[in-house]
């Protein structure tokens, strides 16, 4: 199947997606289940991500900006800004294409290629309305509420990394932090993280859906879904940054 | 009644067959026999349009299921109830809510009408004290017995069952079959059998349908198939190694 082929099968997924959402009964309690694997199930991985990624920021910009000329509260402006605007959003969204995207290409995969998605189908459910909609649905909620995970941990990683090097006061880090915040920053991050659930949900759920084979096709599925959703997720950051910066 | 008219289906340059036409008759057994890879599970699909032919169409009652909307043909499909060649059955979920699981969703039964509805199904598929069990932990045997009893669940008018004697021995695939007799003759559904097993053609069917060399090869009953002149058929009769 060449691009073309692969797009136009993606996008009229997604428009069966859109047309059986209003069938709410369908997909109520899997929407809800799913709110919990996506979001509550990932707070420890993006915690440690966050968490990690700021105290690394701090150390390498302090290692950086040696100098005597830079005053201490440029490193808690770039590692804040850069959390908020950049790191919170994309680290999280590639860390979560290859939990979350490869987990729903898997399952639907799986429940493909052993006749579960016939199974449905055949005794008249809308497969897509109880299978991909409570997916994407989930992902663009939640995806928005872990990247506030990921920047107070992002944040708060980088003000523990300079305290217990020595390297950034707590009083400097947080006025270099407060210095070149605006509230667009915080909703760009939004923005981002509700597109990249959106498309890490859509691609992982169009891969699974329409996997072919057995555990090979599964496994070849998801291996897609995830290089696709990191690659479009990079795509969309550099386009997003473009329109809206 | 199900009426198959000039299905043609191909996959890609692939032609699985082409022309079929088979009525199959209301409170009839019909089963499809033919050698592996021969389109038998394709054509079942073809019946509740779980997969579109290149060519014809399949009336259920009168109706095109192929010319239905989605709603409609959903609806259509709900006269079916299918056992798949794996069972199917959703391993997010254990053998209760398996049974239960059309019943929340297409009925306004109370949990208690659901307990009953689905602890009757299991008593007629010969299973007790499996209901709490994981899908994990049955036998082969039993998750066949639990995917027939999800598929008679709500009632259908028609069942087909997808090599349902497939990977079992033969005890339990006797069992089985006496399970699809006992459901077309205590329920009155209408039952096709997939199969190339000619020990449970002999046991359940009224009529045979035979698949050979990319078309219905020979259509009639099992008592005309005892004694049709049909060379490939009496070869994969007698390769089954059973005495007709």
């Amino acid at each position: 199947m060449n691009a073309f082929q692969e797009i136009g099968k993606y996008s009229t997924l997604l428009y069966q997606a859109l047309r059986s959402s209003t069938e709410i009964k369908t997909y109520r309690k899997s929407f809800f289940q799913e709110m919990v694997k996506i979001g509550y199930d990932s707070v420890p991985i993006i915690m440690l991500t966050g968490f990690f990624t700021g105290s690394v920021m701090t150390i390498q910009s302090s290692y950086q900006l040696d100098s005597a000329f830079i005053p201490l509260s440029t490193i808690g402006a770039i590692v804040s800004e850069s959390i908020l605007i950049e790191l919170a959003a994309v680290i999280s969204s590639l860390v979560l294409a290859g939990k979350v995207g490869a987990r729903i290409a898997t399952e639907l995969g799986t429940m493909r290629v052993t006749e579960q998605v016939d199974a449905l189908e055949s005794m008249g459910f809308n497969s897509v309305s109880f299978l991909v909609v409570p997916r994407v649905l989930a992902g663009i909620l939640m995806f928005p509420i872990l990247y506030i995970v990921a920047s107070v941990f992002g944040v708060g990683g980088g003000l523990l990394a300079g305290i217990f090097t020595g390297t950034v006061p707590v009083a400097d880090f947080l006025m270099g932090a407060r210095m070149y915040f605006t509230p667009w920053t915080l909703i760009f991050g939004f923005v981002k993280m509700f597109v990249f659930g959106f498309i890490i949900t859509s691609i992982s759920s169009y891969k699974g859906y329409f996997a072919t084979g057995g555990a090979e096709g599964v496994g070849t599925s998801t291996t897609e879904a995830t290089v696709l959703s990191c690659m479009i997720v990079l795509l969309a950051d550099f386009i997003l940054a473009a329109l809206l910066l | 009644m199900i009426e198959i008219k000039n299905l043609t289906k191909s996959f890609g340059d692939l032609l699985v067959w082409e022309d079929v036409s088979l009525t199959i008759e209301d409170g009839e057994t019909l089963a499809i026999i033919g050698r592996s890879g021969c389109g038998k599970s394709v054509l079942i699909k073809h019946i509740n349009a779980l997969l579109y032919p290149d060519e014809g169409s399949v009336l259920i009652d009168g109706d095109n299921i192929f010319e239905q909307d989605y709603v409609s043909q959903r609806i259509l499909r709900q006269k079916f109830g299918i056992l798949f060649q794996g069972s199917a059955l959703f391993d997010s979920i254990n053998t209760f809510e398996n049974i239960a699981f059309p019943l929340r969703y297409f009925t306004s039964m109370s949990e208690p009408e659901i307990r009953d509805t689905v602890m009757n199904a299991l008593e007629q598929v010969n299973l007790e004290n499996v209901h709490d069990k994981e899908t994990s932990e049955l036998s082969g045997g039993m998750r066949k017995r639990v995917g027939l009893a999800r598929a008679i669940i709500l009632e259908p008018e028609y069942i087909m069952y997808d090599e349902p004697t497939s990977g079992l021995d033969p005890q339990t695939s006797d069992e089985i079959n006496k399970l699809i007799v006992n459901m077309a003759d205590s329920l009155g559904i209408t039952s096709i059998v997939v199969t190339h097993d000619m020990h449970s053609v002999l046991d359940v069917a009224d009529k045979v349908a035979f698949l050979d060399e990319q078309k219905l090869s020979w259509h009639g009953t099992v008592e005309d198939m005892r004694v049709v002149d049909h060379q490939a058929l009496h070869t994969f009769v007698k390769a089954s190694e059973y005495q007709i």
